[in-house]
């Protein structure tokens, strides 16, 4: 085993209980365990402590946290900063956690080579060095499973916001809401094609009601999906146009010759229903 | 070479494309069908392309071009069938063919024929 192993072994098997205990003592001191129990953070102690020791044991390489010996502590690390963030603990708490395994260590290494002042500073460093690098691992993990749930979320949204619905026989509707980007218009532009294929309807109605605004590029996609929807052999009725967003096209000098609009949803399928040749009555009472 | 053969259905002429258009394939079937329009006196076309799903801008602009083509020999082309994924392609390539009938199959093709071939009677 390597000198510095040896020393940091012997730190770290000397009492476990008291390492642990400072450690803690430590964690509370520094005010980041608020929301995560005692019992907890003594446990997560334990478990951190006994992956470094069995690293340490293994004569692991204490300046190279990517190595082999070192994978149960990256795995404990890991499963730790993804549990502290599901539990809402911020990354800065975390790594404060793993920052105070500094304190016990330091005090540990003092007592072994005191006297040296040389050897007590060269084990301080390399100390303080493994101890930053596994708060970054767990600062970095919680940036990636926070990112990976970003993600999710967006293309939720996605999906969640373009549904394409049946109206009546032969007439389908899209209830737009949200900002019109070109990845949202390209969703849209696929699932309502391929609705039409697979129900043979040869109407659809695209309602903008719940776009907030719509400047010369959204009205470029739509004309885009009107284009695309006429080349597929289907009619397109655009409605829902606000009163504010039809002055905006007026005054942006848009044009939306040949393309057919309706100010309201209730219109587009009476509109619809006139083409398909029904007539809606009242029944008489 | 590949030919793409054109079928006779009472005054109107069906094309069938099955296979994935090479640029000669299509300019002889733009000289094909010209002739079979003046041969026959044709006065309806129905192009169905549900089987293509490749298009590039040279095949878009050919529709339009045959279109135009069937127009001045007075009869109506109707391209039917297309599938979502060249639409958007067709879209995204600026290639809207304007003046070009659409219809989502070949029964709704026959349809607007039918009411095209009403209306001039009329």
């Amino acid at each position: 085993m390597k000198q510095e192993n040896a020393v940091f072994d012997q730190v770290l098997k000397a009492s476990p209980d008291d390492f642990i205990k400072d450690w803690v003592a430590e964690v509370s001191a520094s005010g980041s365990s608020t929301g995560t129990s005692a019992s907890t953070i003594q446990n997560d102690a334990r478990e951190l402590l006994g992956a470094v020791q069995s690293a340490v044991a293994a004569d692991a390489d204490l300046d190279n946290l990517d190595g082999s010996p070192w994978a149960r502590t990256r795995s404990v690390l890991t499963a730790l900063s993804q549990s502290r963030a599901a539990q809402g603990a911020s990354a800065g708490d975390t790594s404060l956690f793993v920052m105070a395994f500094k304190r016990p260590l330091f005090v540990g290494l003092q007592k072994h080579l005191g006297t040296d002042p040389k050897a007590t500073f060269d084990a301080a460093w390399t100390a303080s060095r493994l101890v930053d690098r596994m708060a970054q691992l767990t600062a970095t993990t919680h940036q990636r499973t926070r990112e990976e749930v970003i993600s999710r979320q967006q293309q939720e949204l996605l999906e969640l916001s373009t549904p394409v619905v049946k109206l009546w026989e032969g007439v389908l509707a899209v209830p737009m809401i949200g900002t019109l980007d070109s990845s949202r218009t390209q969703l849209v532009m696929e699932s309502l094609l391929t609705r039409i294929v697979e129900t043979g309807s040869e109407l659809a109605i695209i309602d903008i009601t719940g776009v907030p605004t719509v400047d010369t590029l959204v009205a470029q996609h739509l004309l885009k999906t009107v284009t695309a929807i006429r080349l597929m052999g289907a009619d397109c009725i655009i409605s829902g146009i606000r009163p504010q967003i039809a002055q905006t096209i007026v005054h942006l000098g848009i044009d939306l010759q040949g393309i057919v609009t309706k100010a309201s949803l209730a219109d587009a399928l009476q509109l619809a229903m006139k083409k398909a040749g029904y007539t809606v009555t009242r029944a008489a009472k | 070479m590949e030919r793409i053969p054109i079928l006779r259905m009472g005054r109107a002429l069906l094309v069938t494309i099955q296979i994935d258009l090479q640029d000669q394939v299509a300019l002889a079937l733009q000289d094909d069908l010209s002739s079979m329009i003046e041969r026959t006196g044709a006065n309806g076309v129905l192009i169905d392309i549900s089987a293509l799903e490749i298009v590039d801008s040279f095949v878009g602009r050919m529709l339009a071009s045959i279109s135009g083509i069937a127009a001045v020999l007075d009869a109506t082309v109707v391209v039917v069938g297309m599938q979502p994924a060249v639409a958007i392609t067709l879209v995204e390539l600026g290639l809207s063919l304007e003046g070009v009938r659409t219809a989502l199959n070949v029964e709704r093709g026959m349809a607007v024929l039918a009411a095209d071939d009403r209306n001039q009677i009329d």
